[in-house]
């Protein structure tokens, strides 16, 4: 292999045995939040080495430090041996570490060249810049199986491609350490084994692969090496062939966690929620569901599988009032709903429809309001008579609540913004399902949230069918669907393109239907769709403090 | 012929009018590619407009007056910059703020050193910006067609104003070409993008706020001792926030900017030249009617014309590191 630009070649003299990294006694506060606690961590050279733990471990900002993004309180770093200070990232990557972020670092609008070179320009003039990355970049394609156009622009890439213009980004800086954040998150499952097959293909050329993930079956699947990390701390490093996913989910939650869901068979009863030939079109006029026709019974969870972006979330928006329907019909309890107009989410409501919305922080809670007002929301008109409003009623609701769904800190005067992802979850789920509705919508219903909580949400939701509740959930994670569902439908394009037995479906053939690829063979498109959160979106939510206050802090 | 030199006049009095607009433009180009929404370019276009005078006034150089109306934009932007880029407060609401601290203090200013009402001296031709004569622009005035197109058009403006018109290839060649205007562009789209790759978000962002300080500041010192013979109040009458429309009009592109400045300094010298004309069927306009032509055009460019204007990204939104 022809290696580009590594600066790392000086520290070749440095023995095989040298760890690659070397962490000793990191510290890191961000005000009173103890985010990283005397941290010791050896990564060896040559290896694919894993990091878990919950949202809110510390693995991302223990990997922020190593990366020079966020300074340590405390500790030190040996890179190859040597200590050294790592002041900024610039520094980092001088040292050979380079890191993919969970959220791209990419500026959409420009080219995958570009990107490349951004920050990395050799000269004042981008002329030989960008001459030199276009000749490095067809190299470094041909050696790690990296291929991405280099004129294409970002935004009209795939998020598989856009993570690959973020790995070469680090190689082209001459990375030998490579971070990956959470690098399958919005991967469908072929662009997330590619993925693996380019990791290994890195591991075997002799790089140091650091792979931050909760996706346990990712760690089984490709580490050499796991460590797991809790409240900061580092609980503890194991040898991947030599551990097991329930030991490592009991070391990540620091107690005995089920990971498969226990149920019983359902008994459906008779049809609940019934959509017949529905289209929906996005903010743009494009048709985004296409015809699509299903019911769900009582007692029966009915899961809708599909790659993000494929229509699901302009369903989820139909069904539950928040976008109009171009054609189709809605039917409740046997009643055609009417859905039209701002209030046909009231009216949803009204009927007996619950809604536990795709993205928490956009559509299901207002993190600047209080516990208790997120608890009472879209029924506020039940709490108090006339204008007034009975605050001592909600507040009593909303502790309730709290301890019925163990929300924590139990605090309802707190802000919706300081509580963890599960316990907003828990928030919203208590607010929707303690309503008795007669059909509840979920989407993504443990989207951010730790194994913890996901084990007790995936108990309520059971428990609500076997109240005798039509459930119909939609969610990117695979595994959820097929844990919870009693019957699968796959999306994709809009259409549905197959239904399935979760108790017989093999995962190969979901995730062929999922990429569109039918029986016959053909695949109708691309499989995928951009989300209508783009990943820049998503970036400046995180910049906006007031936002950002309701990630990741631990109560 | 005579509708020809009509025409050249008014294409004369275009360039003159559009060269305060260009400046403008260019410098809110710099600082919104940069991610830094700066309303506060009528304020600073205004403050440097008095500045210019002022010193010119005192001191009777025009070259100290230029040097002391970008000092007065360096100065604005310098708070603008400490409060948007250093404090993240609102971009919007700094600028306003800007714009409201120049308007008073101008005037403010202008009444206790001069005590004229809030107007600086008249400056003489020494303590002007004088236009410049192009060689041979005399002798190749007859010939027809080309020779009033160099002798009059183009030849015969101050230096200020051929500023103005480097202004744009260089500005097209350092956004599209050099490694800054690479960062520059990236960091109004996505700074973290930058900041990932271990470069100085802050630093980029004031470096841009510098050259707009120098672009506007040049604007202003056109407008009160190039343009006219000292400061007035209120001289920039809304060119700053002409330019900003201008900018989305032009997408943040430098030569669609140029185009576009054109284009509204043309309704502008249109205005001029259309008052007291009588024009058949509705006889004569009220002045004020044919003044308020510029706007509206603006109204309506803006609200029609222009189809989807992408902004830069992460414009107006202050970058945080920390979580």
């Amino acid at each position: 292999m022809t290696t580009v630009n590594t600066p790392s070649q000086g520290l070749e003299t440095a023995s095989a045995s040298t760890p690659a990294i070397e962490l000793r006694g990191i510290n890191k506060h961000f005000g009173p939040v103890h985010a990283n606690r005397d941290i010791d961590l050896v990564i060896r050279r040559g290896t694919v080495h894993g990091i878990v733990g919950e949202n809110g471990a510390g693995k991302s900002t223990l990997m922020s430090i190593l990366y020079g993004f966020y300074t340590a309180d405390s500790g030190d770093i040996f890179v190859n041996g040597t200590k050294q200070n790592i002041t900024d990232s610039r520094h980092a990557l001088a040292l050979g570490i380079g890191m993919v972020h969970q959220h791209f670092m990419l500026v959409e609008n420009f080219t995958v060249l570009e990107n490349i070179v951004l920050g990395a320009e050799d000269s004042a003039f981008l002329r030989p810049t960008l001459a030199k990355a276009r000749a490095q970049l067809k190299q470094l394609a041909t050696d790690y199986g990296l291929e991405v156009s280099p004129d294409a622009i970002i935004e009209d890439l795939s998020v598989g491609q856009q993570q690959r213009v973020e790995i070469l980004k680090a190689l082209y800086r001459g990375a030998d350490i490579l971070i990956l954040d959470e690098p399958t998150g919005v991967l469908t499952p072929a662009e997330a084994d590619h993925l693996f097959r380019i990791l290994r293909t890195l591991r075997d050329e002799g790089k140091t692969v650091i792979l931050i993930t909760h996706k346990l079956r990712e760690i089984m699947a490709i580490t050499d090496e796991v460590s797991v990390m809790r409240q900061g701390a580092m609980v503890k490093t194991l040898e991947t062939s030599k551990t097991s996913p329930t030991e490592l989910a009991e070391a990540m939650v620091g107690r005995r966690v089920l990971l498969r869901v226990e149920k019983g068979p359902a008994s459906p009863g008779k049809v609940m929620l019934e959509v017949k030939n529905l289209v929906v079109a996005d903010d743009f006029g494009i048709p985004r569901v296409k015809d699509v026709s299903f019911s769900v019974r009582a007692g029966e969870i009915v899961g809708i599988a599909g790659v993000s972006g494929n229509g699901q979330s302009e369903l989820l928006e139909s069904i539950t009032g928040m976008r109009d329907q171009t054609a189709g019909t809605v039917f409740l309890n046997g009643q055609p709903l009417s859905l039209d107009g701002d209030d046909g989410a009231a009216r949803a409501r009204a009927a007996g429809l619950a809604h536990v919305p795709e993205d928490r922080i956009r559509m299901g809670l207002i993190t600047a309001f209080e516990e208790w007002e997120n608890t009472i929301l879209g029924y506020q008109d039940s709490y108090g008579s006339g204008p007034g409003l009975s605050i001592a009623k909600a507040k009593a609701t909303a502790k309730e609540y709290i301890a019925k769904f163990d929300i924590r800190p139990s605090n309802p005067e707190l802000k919706t913004a300081n509580f963890s992802g599960g316990n907003q979850q828990k928030i919203v789920l208590a607010r929707e399902m303690e309503r008795d509705p007669d059909v509840l919508v979920i989407g993504q219903p443990t989207r951010g949230v730790d194994i913890g909580a996901i084990e007790f949400i995936h108990n309520e939701i059971i428990k609500m069918r076997d109240e005798g509740k039509a459930i119909l959930l939609v969610s990117v994670e695979l595994d959820e669907i097929r844990s919870l569902s009693d019957r699968i439908i796959v999306i994709f394009d809009g259409q549905i393109v197959g239904e399935a037995d979760p108790a017989t479906a093999d995962e190969g053939a979901l995730g062929l239907l999922m990429a569109g690829v039918t029986e016959q063979g053909h695949s109708p498109g691309p499989g995928t769709l951009p989300d209508h959160v783009t990943p820049i979106e998503r970036n400046l939510t995180e910049m906006s403090p007031k936002d950002n206050s309701a990630r990741d802090v631990s109560p | 012929m005579n509708y020809f030199n009509d025409l050249i006049l008014i294409l004369d009095s275009t360039v003159r009018l559009a060269v305060p607009l260009i400046l403008a433009c260019l410098a809110g180009l710099y600082s919104e590619r940069a991610g830094i929404v700066d309303i506060g370019l009528e304020g600073k276009l205004l403050g440097s407009a008095f500045g210019a005078a002022a010193v010119a006034a005192v001191t009777g150089s025009p070259w100290l007056g230029l040097f002391a109306g970008i000092g007065v934009a360096l100065a604005m932007s310098g708070i603008h910059g400490l409060a948007s880029i250093n404090l993240k407060g609102n971009q919007t609401i700094s600028g306003v703020a800007l714009n409201f601290l120049a308007a008073g203090l101008t005037t403010f200013l202008g009444q206790s050193w001069f005590h004229r009402g809030g107007m600086t001296p008249q400056l003489n031709n020494d303590q002007r910006f004088n236009p410049i004569v192009l060689p041979f622009a005399p002798e190749l005035a007859g010939v027809p067609i080309l020779g009033p197109i160099y002798s009059e058009l183009i030849s015969g403006h101050n230096i200020l104003a051929y500023a103005a018109f480097v202004a744009v290839p260089i500005t097209a060649f350092v956004l599209f070409q050099t490694r800054f205007g690479l960062r520059l562009r990236a960091v109004g789209e996505n700074p973290k993008a930058l900041d990932t790759a271990g470069i100085s978000v802050t630093l980029l962002r004031y470096q841009a706020l510098i050259i707009t300080a120098v672009l506007v500041g040049i604007g202003g010192t056109y407008l009160s001792i190039a343009q006219s013979a000292g400061f007035n109040n209120n001289m920039s009458a809304g060119r700053g926030y002409i330019a900003l429309a201008a900018l989305i009009f032009a997408k943040w592109k430098p030569w669609p900017a140029l185009l576009v400045c054109l284009l509204f300094g043309f309704l502008d010298a249109l205005q001029f030249r259309l008052q007291g004309i009588r024009f058949p069927v509705i006889g004569e306009v009220p002045v004020q009617a044919i003044q308020v032509l510029p706007y509206v055009l603006t109204i309506i460019l803006l609200a029609g014309f222009i189809g989807r204007a992408v902004a830069p990204k992460a414009s107006g939104i202050p970058y945080t590191k920390e979580r």
